[in-house]
């Protein structure tokens, strides 16, 4: 067995997976609690990592980079995550609220033309062409340099950002969740709506709220994804959210500690099997897996088996 | 809702006397508008049809213009497709987000089958029952382990189901068994599959290219389905599936094969979408893997026709294709879109805006805002106003008088996009005198943008109005032109 290759691709899914895992939370808390498959929350992670490329371009950008890197790095994820948190409130304000009681299947329709309408206008403001983080050709190293593990595997540091700051927003987030006055109302609310409007909680400021965490949790995602693999393009955020959507439901759409988990369990499919086998059989065994929960556990790993009252 | 409980004329929801008779209490409308639709209800669906049919007929006898011949071939390829997808999402209410794969699945399947690519060239008359039946059989295989799935689960897996499509077809070019054989040529990669026969019977075959030919082809399929969708729609299983559609407990506990209902649907949705595969990859005589991913915004371009038209409605099938695929036409022109976008605001203008002396306000300070910022920016700014208006005549030479147009508009045209996008969600917020007045500046930007930004990358710009109109129909009208205004029963 070759251990080298092992531990490349166990790296690599999870910092995958990490990725996968902040955009699902952003759909899994939006379901939760508005039971609304949002197809625009991809496009909102595209928004975010093309908000870190023009960070990047504000700071010196070509060869001089005029901030230290770590400084860039902050300054990259807080521009991304407030940029998609607002653009997540607005699509929430603009697209979604007028249709909180229509048919089902009207908020799911809208997604989808919020989603096309994000995608082309992005492709119409930036062109169509992928765009590199890369471009700038930073001089500091630790964005693309990478080091040698004793076995020989060789991990990126932008890996081990990703894993970092991608455990550090999680922890926030479940900080949030579960001390917070407003992050107790986001529970009473995706547990029941109503009966939370009865007790006095602001609903809509709740979903306001839910949609700006879940949206900057995206954007912080379309930053790392931007690190790792450099290229950013209009269409990025459908495959992303494709994927990050069936991590969710992989984990139990609407549990957050699920979504973190789908997150993994794709990333690191994913990743294994476009090591070992191929990298077209790679979204073929990710459909396995969906196929297979599904059938076995359609609630998802970790979700509970609702109980639908007439 | 909230009604009061004591108005005698509110609606009693769950008293069953008030829904069955819900047809009676529909206001008439007054006027001559009234009479015509009283008329017009009077003739039976069927008649409708039928004279849709005898015109399309007529199409290539007016006409000899290759590309309107050319448009109506894909406009009767996306009716195919609406009137398939109308099956599993208008009648049985289930959310298939795969479909086009099901639609790339059969155009494949008729170029594997007739094309140098493996060698086969079968007759017409036996590949398409093949594909058909296949692509049936590839919908009931998608649909065996969705049937438990509630709605937004299904969804998942049919868009996923549709991307690994694209993915693997893009990619089949080197296929192997697992790993385990030599590498086979499948798909043809990115290259696709070139050199498709033409529909071939007996020995007697289209000529390349001929689309008129292709254009009979697919009307008499498509008017032979519409009319055995026509008899389904009373069948008992068109009434099962709608029962579905309404309410899945319900259905179940009637007795209803809700399990096998689904799979019907899913089967028939793709079997459609099989016929107009083949068709498609007949008529053009080459298939990409490209052409049925997401990105090529099929999926949204057939949701919107049948969204559009009204899901579940097969006049709604017919007129949404119609008016989504000829404004996408349209559009693709810079002239023809000028034309369109100038006369479509103003129609929503005429038609949303009363009473009389705002919508004369509102024309005239729109039309003298613009003459006064073009007066600024040409003495302030000579090449602010260098540009070339898209289209020649009157309007052109009027625009280029009225309409800012920068002689590179890259930039400032970009900025212009967002803030009119901003300015436009704004203007939603505002009430009376102020949204009045908000609205001048926001159209002259509009028109700004439109001229500057909008005609020069046409691709983008035709899918941004297709996402527009898509979500304000939802937030408007949300059962489409022709749908039935459901009756919620609580």
């Amino acid at each position: 067995m070759n251990w080298n290759l092992f531990v490349t691709e166990l790296v690599a899914g999870v910092s995958h997976g990490a990725v996968y895992a902040l955009i699902a939370l952003g759909y899994s808390m939006v379901y939760g609690i508005l039971k609304l498959l949002n197809f625009a929350h991809g496009d909102v992670y595209m928004v975010g990592s093309f908000i870190g490329y023009g960070i990047i371009g504000v700071f010196g950008g070509a060869t001089s980079l005029n901030v230290p890197v770590w400084a860039l790095l902050t300054v990259m994820m807080l521009c991304a995550m407030l940029g998609g948190g607002l653009l997540g409130v607005m699509i929430e304000r603009f697209a979604y609220r007028r249709l909180r009681n229509a048919p089902r299947i009207a908020p799911l329709i809208t997604a989808l033309g919020v989603s096309f309408f994000l995608e082309n206008a992005a492709q119409l403001v930036l062109g169509a062409q992928y765009q590199s983080y890369n471009s700038f050709s930073w001089r500091s190293p630790i964005a693309f340099s990478h080091f040698t593990l004793a076995a020989g595997a060789v991990i990126s540091y932008a890996e081990v950002i990703i894993i970092v700051g991608t455990i550090v927003l999680v922890v926030a987030l479940t900080l949030f969740v579960q001390r917070t006055q407003l992050g107790k109302a986001m529970r009473a609310t995706s547990f029941d709506r109503e009966a939370a409007a009865m007790m006095g909680i602001d609903v809509d400021r709740v979903i306001v709220a839910t949609f700006f965490i879940g949206s900057a949790l995206a954007g912080a995602a379309g930053v790392f994804n931007g690190i790792e693999y450099q290229q950013v393009w209009p269409y990025m955020g459908f495959t992303a959210g494709l994927y990050a959507f069936i991590a969710a439901v992989v984990g139990g759409i609407g549990n957050l500690p699920g979504a973190v988990l789908g997150g993994l369990t794709i990333g690191l499919a994913q990743s294994f099997s476009i090591g070992y086998v191929s990298s077209t059989f790679s979204d073929a065994v990710v459909f396995a897996i969906l196929i297979a929960v599904m059938i076995v556990r359609p609630s998802g790993l970790l979700g509970r088996a609702a109980v639908s009252k007439v | 809702m909230s009604t009061d409980p004591t108005d005698p004329n509110a609606p009693r929801v769950g008293v069953d006397e008030w829904v069955a008779s819900h047809e009676q209490r529909r206001t008439r409308r007054a006027g001559v508008l009234g009479v015509v639709e009283r008329e017009l209800e009077r003739v039976p669906s069927a008649a409708f049809y039928l004279g849709f049919g005898i015109a399309a007929a007529c199409l290539p006898a007016v006409t000899s213009n290759g590309y309107v011949i050319d448009v109506g071939l894909n406009t009767l390829l996306y009716m195919l497709l609406a009137l398939g997808l109308n099956i599993t999402v208008g009648y049985a209410g289930l959310l298939d987000l795969g479909y086009v794969a099901f639609y790339g699945f059969a155009a494949y399947g008729y170029a594997m089958l007739a094309s140098p690519q493996f060698g086969l060239h079968w007759d017409t008359l036996a590949v398409i029952p093949v594909v058909v039946v296949a692509t049936a059989i590839l919908g009931l295989l998608v649909a065996l382990p969705s049937r438990r799935l509630v709605g937004d689960y299904l969804a998942i897996v049919t868009l996923f189901f549709g991307e690994l499509f694209a993915t693997v077809y893009q990619n089949g070019e080197s296929m192997t068994v697992f790993g385990f054989s030599r590498k086979y040529d499948v798909t043809g990669g990115p290259n696709g599959i070139p050199n498709i026969d033409q529909f071939h019977v007996f020995g007697a075959r289209i000529g390349a290219l001929n689309y008129t030919a292709y254009y009979y082809v697919a009307l008499i399929f498509f008017m032979v389905l519409l009319f055995a969708m026509y008899l389904v729609d009373r069948s008992r299983t068109g009434r099962a599936w709608k029962s579905l559609r309404e309410d899945p407990l319900a259905a179940e506990l009637m007795g209803m094969p809700v399990n096998r209902l689904k799979l019907i649907a899913f089967a028939c949705g793709a079997g459609i979408a099989g016929l107009a595969g083949t068709i498609f990859a007949a008529a053009n005589t080459a298939v990409f893997a490209s052409e049925f991913d997401f990105t090529s915004g099929l999926l949204i371009i057939v949701y919107a026709m049948l969204i559009l038209g009204g899901a579940g409605s097969l006049g709604g099938v017919i007129i949404g294709a119609l008016v989504v695929n000829v404004s996408l036409e349209v559009l693709r022109d810079p002239g023809h879109a000028t034309w369109v976008f100038y006369v479509l605001i103003a129609g929503t203008l005429v038609a949303r805006l009363r009473p009389w002396r705002w919508l004369a306000a509102i024309v005239v300070g729109t039309a003298a805002f613009g003459f006064a910022v073009h007066a600024i920016v040409s003495a302030a700014w000579p090449r602010g106003v260098h540009g070339q208006a898209a289209v020649g005549g009157v309007l052109g030479s009027g625009l280029s008088h009225w309409v800012v147009l920068p002689s590179n508009p890259m930039t400032i045209g970009n900025v212009a996009f967002i803030c009119l996008v901003l300015a436009v969600l704004a203007l939603t917020l505002l009430h009376g005198w102020m949204q009045k007045v908000a609205m001048i500046p926001t159209l002259y930007l509009a028109a700004f943008v439109w001229d500057n930004v909008m005609l020069t990358q046409p691709d983008p710009a035709r899918y941004i109005v297709l996402g527009l109109i898509l979500i304000a129909l939802m937030i408007i009208r949300p059962n489409g032109l022709l749908g039935e205004r459901r009756v919620e029963i609580v």
